[in-house]
């Protein structure tokens, strides 16, 4: 019989400790997929962020560094311009990404450090007990915002990637989803390329992955998985923000010429 | 014998490369040598200066409390360090921008006409290198030659500037 | 004998770091020790194989040493006081990950902004770990841009030696003076990469570095593992150096820059016929009690003198104990103080002893 669906080569045979309905053990799953299809776990080093996904190591066979809450891209353009031939990934969440860690992030981009980063978009503070974070929605209760977001005491939720985009280091960017069968493939062809751009040396790269947290929205799973469809993507809309993919492969063999004359 | 001195002037006067200049040539004569600046917000604008030792003997601070020798370039330098000077110290003043106003009778004062005689060599920058002229005639601390070759060192990227500040250099040395 | 160079302390750091195999640097500018990053940028930036790099912060920066340490190479951040506070994160990461980084501090007047010239402020902040957590770093105290140079290279050595941060203290003066100085080594062809770097699972099993973990029972054993090194550091990299100690009946304990102020201070009152000696720690940490202690079989006396408001002063206290007596003349706030008014306070403290 054909096998059709199995455990990828290096995901750990361990128990996932995510609750039920839980968007990281997909994506972990998705890049041990790519590490096997892209051949890449031997160069892969991948940067954890403290909070709910701060055990990726244990799921993931490949090597990690754990890094201070939002400096994920800073150990990255550390490792990376320590070691180049690395493949360097940060696994990041939205308070991670887009609040503490904003200003790595920004920089890293516009540096145009060739470094991927995974953002998970859940739009709450997962580990500590579902907190506030700033993806969160206008009007969603959170434990600190207990009467739902308003936007004249907590302000508006981020949009990082889009800020992100504006960077000119950064060359590629998609927003994603992981609560459908098709949602998934988008997210694995993203993370895919994001790598590819990376090992290409073009630039920065950042998947954006909408991912339920049925535990903090206090919704059971497939309820959860429904209102990133019905609500979630109205604030964030899936697709590729940006990709100047092909403009940065023109740059690159033009120098390349012109070093040969 | 240790000789600490003091290097202050607008900034703009070469008065950090004075003292870079007299260290360097310390150090090229086997000599230990400090070579302090005032940094932060004296950098622009207002009064720069430098404390350069130079001593047979390890230095142990690279402070002066009370240098033996004061370069004033500018008058607000001499107001401000007149005081400090040892009993016996020697004071040399750019004569072209001052006149000698000193409230005490235990110092030797060195004037040195030194705008003046940078003019007349066709560039008022090197007013610098006219003062360290004198200042080694008169005090000895390293010879001329050496204090040439550090010229000549630090110039290495700009030698066209070397002919006019080695002139600069004995003009200020033939005063005396 | 190498060529001597007339070099700024800050420059002099740079050069020696490079020549100790240094391969990446990532700095933040803040004055008085910018020297030390724009040499980086001209002299490491575009050496074949390192990296420079300018981070947007003081955090970022140290972050990104975490980083290229993970990674197995030899590498360096430098700050200044307000700056080295914001360092505190990820040298509390680098300590508990055991992972070896030269950090350089050309201290400044505090708290807060304070002022850009030099002071001592920093040295509880430095000796006592600095960050979160129960650990320490290796303090190297020198005190002129000859030993600046030197300790920054074997700041290398012992970091990657013991595994522990190594902490470089010196001061905005020490930063920004000239002296003359002499490299003892050449830079090698090739920067050293740690075998036990972390660059991927290529003919190995995938490895982590990490901090977190959920079982106090582990966390304890790792603290307890890094106190065992820190102690046996206590034994065995301690170094100090004494000036005029053996017919003193005076010794001043001094660390850095101060320490040079106060020999100049002694030179003076020396030539008065006051017996008066210095005593330097060049390891602020590991602190060399016992050296203290010995000195103390022939001496009564000692004055402590900072740039501060009496933070060694803690430490000679416990070196000294009940067998002398410790005074203290400390300046805070980046005010120097000059050889001749140490002199004096030297000179009041004897007769006021009896001396």
């Amino acid at each position: 019989m054909k096998k059709v669906y199995a455990r990828p080569k290096y995901l750990k045979k361990v128990h996932f400790h995510y609750c039920p309905g839980c968007g990281h053990s997909i994506v972990h799953r998705l890049v041990c997929e790519l590490a096997e299809e892209m051949k890449i776990q031997d160069k892969l080093i991948g940067i954890p962020p403290p909070g709910c996904s701060v055990f990726t190591y244990n799921y993931i066979d490949t090597d990690f560094v754990e890094s201070a809450h939002g400096r994920g891209a800073a150990v990255a353009t550390g490792i990376k311009r320590a070691c180049p031939e690395a493949l360097v990934f940060t696994y990041q969440g939205d308070g991670d990404i887009a609040a503490i860690g904003t200003g790595e992030t920004i920089h890293a981009a516009n540096r145009g450090e060739k470094i991927t980063a995974i953002f998970i978009n859940n739009a709450v503070y997962g580990m500590t007990g579902g907190q506030m974070a700033p993806t969160t929605l206008i009007d969603m209760k959170t434990t600190t915002s207990p009467f739902g977001r308003e936007k004249d005491i907590e302000g508006f939720p981020i949009k990082l990637s889009e800020m992100v985009a504006l960077t000119k280091g950064a060359v590629y960017i998609e927003r994603t989803t992981v609560n459908s069968p098709a949602g998934i493939k988008k997210t694995k062809k993203a993370i895919k390329k994001a790598f590819q751009v990376q090992m290409d040396n073009l630039g920065y790269s950042l998947v954006e992955i909408l991912s339920p947290c049925p535990t903090n929205w206090k919704m059971r799973e497939i309820d959860s998985w429904k209102w990133i469809d019905e609500v979630m993507v109205n604030e964030y809309p899936p697709g590729v923000i940006k990709d100047t993919t092909n403009e940065q492969k023109k740059k690159k063999p033009k120098k390349k010429g012109k070093k040969k004359k | 014998m240790l000789f600490k001195t003091i290097f202050s002037g607008f900034g703009g006067q070469g008065v950090l490369s004075m003292g870079l200049n007299l260290a360097q040539a310390g150090m090229l004569e086997g000599k230990k040598v400090t070579y302090l600046p005032a940094y932060g917000a004296e950098m622009r604008g207002g009064t720069a200066n430098c404390t350069v030792a130079i001593s047979d003997e390890e230095i142990a601070s690279p402070v002066a409390s009370s240098p033996d020798f004061l370069v004033a370039m500018n008058f607000p330098s001499l107001v401000r360090f007149q005081n400090q000077v040892q009993s016996g110290g020697i004071f040399f003043l750019n004569s072209s921008l001052m006149e000698a106003e000193i409230s005490r009778g235990d110092v030797d004062i060195v004037e040195v006409p030194a705008n003046d005689l940078a003019e007349e060599l066709g560039n008022l920058k090197c007013a610098n290198m006219v003062m360290i002229g004198a200042f080694v005639k008169k005090t000895n601390l390293v010879s001329i030659d050496t204090l040439i070759k550090g010229l000549e060192d630090s110039f290495k990227k700009k030698k066209k500037l070397i002919p006019l500040n080695k002139k600069a250099l004995k003009s200020g040395y033939g005063l005396f | 004998m190498a060529k001597q160079v007339l070099m700024y302390g800050n420059t002099a750091i740079g050069e020696a770091a490079i020549r100790a195999g240094c391969q990446c640097y990532f700095g933040y500018p803040i004055t008085p020790q910018n020297e030390l990053t724009e040499y980086m940028a001209t002299h490491l930036g575009r050496r074949k194989g390192c990296a420079f790099v300018q981070a947007e912060s003081e955090v970022s920066a140290i972050n990104m040493v975490y980083g290229a340490s993970a990674a197995g190479v030899r590498v360096m951040t430098s700050s200044s006081s307000p700056g080295i506070s914001l360092k505190q994160e990820g040298i509390s990461y680098l300590a508990a990950c055991q992972l070896p980084a030269v950090i350089v501090n050309m201290s400044r007047g505090g708290p807060g902004l304070g002022s850009i010239i030099a002071a001592q402020s920093d040295y509880l902040q430095s000796t006592r770990g600095g960050g979160h957590g129960d650990y320490r770093t290796i303090v190297l105290a020198p005190a002129s841009v000859q030993e600046l140079a030197d300790l920054t290279h074997e700041a290398f050595d012992l970091t990657e030696k013991y595994r522990i941060p190594v902490l470089i203290l010196g001061d905005g003066m020490l930063g920004q003076m000239m002296e003359p100085v002499v490299f003892k080594h050449k830079a090698p062809k090739k920067p050293p990469v740690r075998k036990d770097a972390l660059r991927g699972a290529k003919n190995r099993k995938s490895k982590i570095i990490k901090t977190f973990t959920s079982n106090p029972a582990e966390l304890e054993e790792i603290n307890w593992s890094l106190f065992r090194r820190y102690q046996m550091l206590e034994s065995k990299e301690v170094r100090h150096e004494t000036y005029m100690t053996d017919d003193a009946n005076l010794v001043v304990c001094s660390f850095g820059i101060s320490a040079r102020i106060a020999k100049g201070a002694i030179n003076a009152v020396r030539a008065s016929g006051l017996k008066v000696g210095l005593f330097r720690p060049i390891t602020a940490w590991p602190f060399p009690y016992e050296a203290v202690k010995k000195l103390t079989n022939n001496i009564d006396h000692f004055l402590v003198f900072e740039m501060n408001m009496g933070q060694m002063l803690e430490d000679i206290r416990f070196g000294v104990g009940e067998r002398g007596d410790v005074s203290f003349y400390g300046r805070p706030g980046g005010v120097i103080p000059t050889p001749s008014e140490v002199a004096r306070v030297i000179t009041r403290h004897y007769y006021q002893k009896g001396l």
